[in-house]
């Protein structure tokens, strides 16, 4: 046995009266700030649920067709659509749908400027990526507690948890694609005068947009399997008929909301991987 | 006139460059500065001038500190001590703005890779300094079709950098750099990736352009062939220092050291060296009217086999002691109508092109400048001695003789 320095409940006690704290404190605090999101979240839910199913699968279909410009791939991404429905699943997929549009969007919003950052500070990374790396593998009911503490059982709560887990692919990926930009290519635009900025936009992140892609493909994969889990701390959605498939024993309930579950993956695996692809052929690599 | 100025630039790569400054000025060695503080020297004292309108070509081998320097004139890398004066401006001293202006006006540069942009169109990567100008669209793509047109690549401009072969790609580089109509043109190892043949085509090209244009031009090379075909002036680095410096002919016929001289070994000097070089300055000519008796009696003080015939300055013929027996013997009043034919080449003609000559036939060679201006006859023993790679022994001023 490893012999006892510190009791273990003398080093659990602080970081638990820390967070008791928090909480008491300042929970009205931050659902104050939070509300904005929340609204957004109400928002976006209201937006896909209700509208038509039609008009929901046209415009993933023209998503899927923006992405690749190809009518078939298109057209299998409706029937696949159109195969949640017909096993009874479309509200629950909507509500699933909704919170990972606003997780992935959140995420890319932090991720690509935060992956600039650290491309551009060498410091920044050498602190970032052990960071990135305990957001990645540090299990994710150890936050879901405290979040949900602090936010109650819910959406935004949910919105937490799944942007910390999907977050670091596009982080990582947009530092790398930067950082793997042709150094005689930007020394080109740097030699013709072109500031940061022009750097920035006309060359570093057209260049590294196929490694972009591929770290939103990623982020999106792992915010789904995020809204499935985040079932259990009361989201509504298809990971919330997979835990009643669990809780009841159903098998067929559970079997049929994880064939939802996965007809969603690959249409949103397939629409941005189709964007990155495209964007390589562009640039003939 | 002076267009760029280095002032005794040092550059030492690493986390405190300063402090290892006045032991590089001491001259501790490139080794022992490594050794001792991790820092790599990169230049040396280094100070040239270069100017207006010439091609001045910077060679050296690999690590020698060539590409270095280069990146020192538009600031891509920041010497550690020294001046750049590019019109009496220092550019060590400009401000962010000022050198973003300075760059998209003054300098422009072609790259070894050539550093395209992949996400452009042909036109939009020429159009790409004037872009970073703030030009109007119609205006950057009008000047980048003239641009393309001068090098060649009319029809390509909605390509894409992958679509065009390495001397395509590599004309693209030029008609960018060339777009933002800068006075100095930067080209680093610009056409050390292509094969060959396309550099050769490459380098002709270059000439042309610079024969209308009169650019000042900074060539990058590790190939000695063409920084002889294509300088004005040559500076030689090695290990970050300026080895030697002067004009291709001084490089060739009086190497500072064995540095310089092991270039030497392997280029081609038969292309390098010209019929100029191999010409003797005629001590005895004659003309038209000379009366033969004359002739006859000064080309025996001289025991001459034959001599050049000038009329006014320009070649008229040659005239053999045989010919001017004859026309002793015929009493004529001048040698004209002895004087026969002879062969001649430009001063520009390369010593393999008098070489062939030379051994097609025994009949001397004259040597002709612009409108066949009369400069001398070639000398075999002298064609032999310049194409043959200096001996260690071989003192220079025997080869100048």
């Amino acid at each position: 046995m490893f012999p006892e320095i510190i009791a273990p409940r003398a080093l659990r006690a602080p970081i638990d009266d820390f967070v008791g704290d928090i909480v008491s404190n300042y929970s009205h605090v931050l659902r104050a700030v939070t509300q904005p999101l929340l609204d957004l979240l109400i928002w976006m839910d209201q937006i896909v649920r209700y509208s038509p199913w039609w008009a929901v699968t046209l415009a993933i279909m023209l998503l899927a067709w923006l992405a690749s410009r190809r009518i078939l791939f298109s057209l299998m991404v409706g029937l696949m659509l159109c195969v949640i429905g017909v096993i009874g699943l479309w509200d629950a997929a909507m509500q699933t749908l909704s919170l990972m549009i606003v997780a992935v969007a959140i995420s890319i919003a932090i991720g690509i400027p935060m992956g600039i950052l650290m491309a551009s500070f060498r410091w920044l990374r050498t602190v970032m990526l052990p960071i990135l790396d305990v957001m990645q593998t540090m299990p994710s009911f150890v936050y879901l507690i405290p979040v949900v503490m602090l936010f109650n059982l819910g959406k935004i709560a949910a919105i937490f948890a799944t942007v910390i887990y999907a977050v670091p692919p596009v982080i990582r990926l947009t530092d790398l694609g930067i950082r793997l930009v042709d150094a005689e290519v930007l020394e080109a635009s740097r030699a013709f005068g072109a500031n940061r900025m022009k750097q920035l936009f006309g060359v570093q992140l057209p260049l590294a947009l196929p490694n972009i892609m591929a770290g939103i493909n990623q982020t999106t994969m792992m915010a789904l399997a995020m809204v499935v889990i985040a079932s259990m701390i009361g989201v509504r959605g298809l990971g919330y008929e997979v835990l009643q498939g669990i809780n009841r024993l159903q098998v067929g309930r559970g079997l049929l909301a994880g064939v939802g579950i996965v007809i969603l993956a690959i249409i949103f695996d397939r629409i941005t991987q189709a964007f990155g692809q495209r964007q390589q052929k562009q640039k003939g690599a | 006139m002076t267009k760029i100025e280095v002032r005794n630039i040092f550059k030492i790569f690493g986390p405190r460059p300063e402090r290892w400054l006045q032991a590089a000025r001491d001259g501790i060695s490139k080794e022992e500065l490594l050794a001792r503080s991790g820092h790599t020297l990169g230049l040396r004292d280094i100070s040239l001038s270069i100017e207006e309108g010439s091609i001045y070509v910077i060679m050296g081998l690999s690590g020698s500190g060539k590409s270095t320097l280069i990146r020192h004139f538009n600031r891509l890398i920041e010497p550690s001590a020294g001046q750049i004066l590019v019109d009496d401006t220092d550019v060590v001293t400009l401000g962010k703005t000022a050198l973003a202006k300075f760059r998209q006006r003054k300098m422009s540069m072609v790259f070894q890779r050539f550093g395209l942009f992949p996400h452009r169109s042909v036109l939009d990567n020429v159009a790409y300094g004037l872009k970073v100008q703030g030009l109007g669209k119609a205006d950057r793509h009008g000047k980048a079709l003239h641009w393309l047109e001068q090098v060649g690549l009319s029809g390509f401009e909605n390509q894409f950098p992958h679509q065009l072969s390495g001397g395509m790609q590599q004309r693209v580089g030029l008609a960018r750099a060339l777009a933002t109509d800068a006075e100095i043109l930067l080209m680093d190892e610009a056409f050390s990736a292509l094969d060959p043949l396309i550099r050769r085509e490459m380098q002709d090209q270059l000439l042309q352009l610079q024969a209308q244009l009169n650019k000042t031009i900074v060539f990058i090379t590790h190939d000695l062939d063409e920084a002889l075909r294509l300088g004005n002036r040559i500076a030689i680095l090695k290990d970050g220092e300026l080895v030697q410096e002067g004009t291709p002919e001084d490089i060739l016929l009086t190497p500072a050291n064995e540095y310089v001289q092991s270039f030497l070994q392997d280029v081609n000097r038969s292309k390098v060296l010209n019929a100029a070089h191999a010409c003797n300055e005629p001590s005895l000519t004659l003309t038209m009217r000379s009366r033969p008796v004359h002739a006859v009696e000064r080309m025996s003080a001289r025991q001459f086999e034959y001599v050049a015939v000038l009329d006014g300055k320009r070649l008229a013929g040659i005239l053999t002691r045989e010919a001017a027996g004859n026309a002793v013997r015929d009493g004529a009043r001048d040698i004209a109508r002895y004087v026969g034919d002879m062969a001649s080449v430009p001063a520009s003609a390369g010593l393999d092109e008098v070489l062939a000559h030379l051994l097609r036939s025994t009949e001397p060679l004259a040597v002709t400048g612009e409108n066949q201006e009369f400069l001398g006859l070639t000398s075999r023993r002298k064609v032999v001695e310049l194409c043959t790679p200096v001996v260690e022994q071989a003192p220079a001023s025997d080869l100048a003789a």
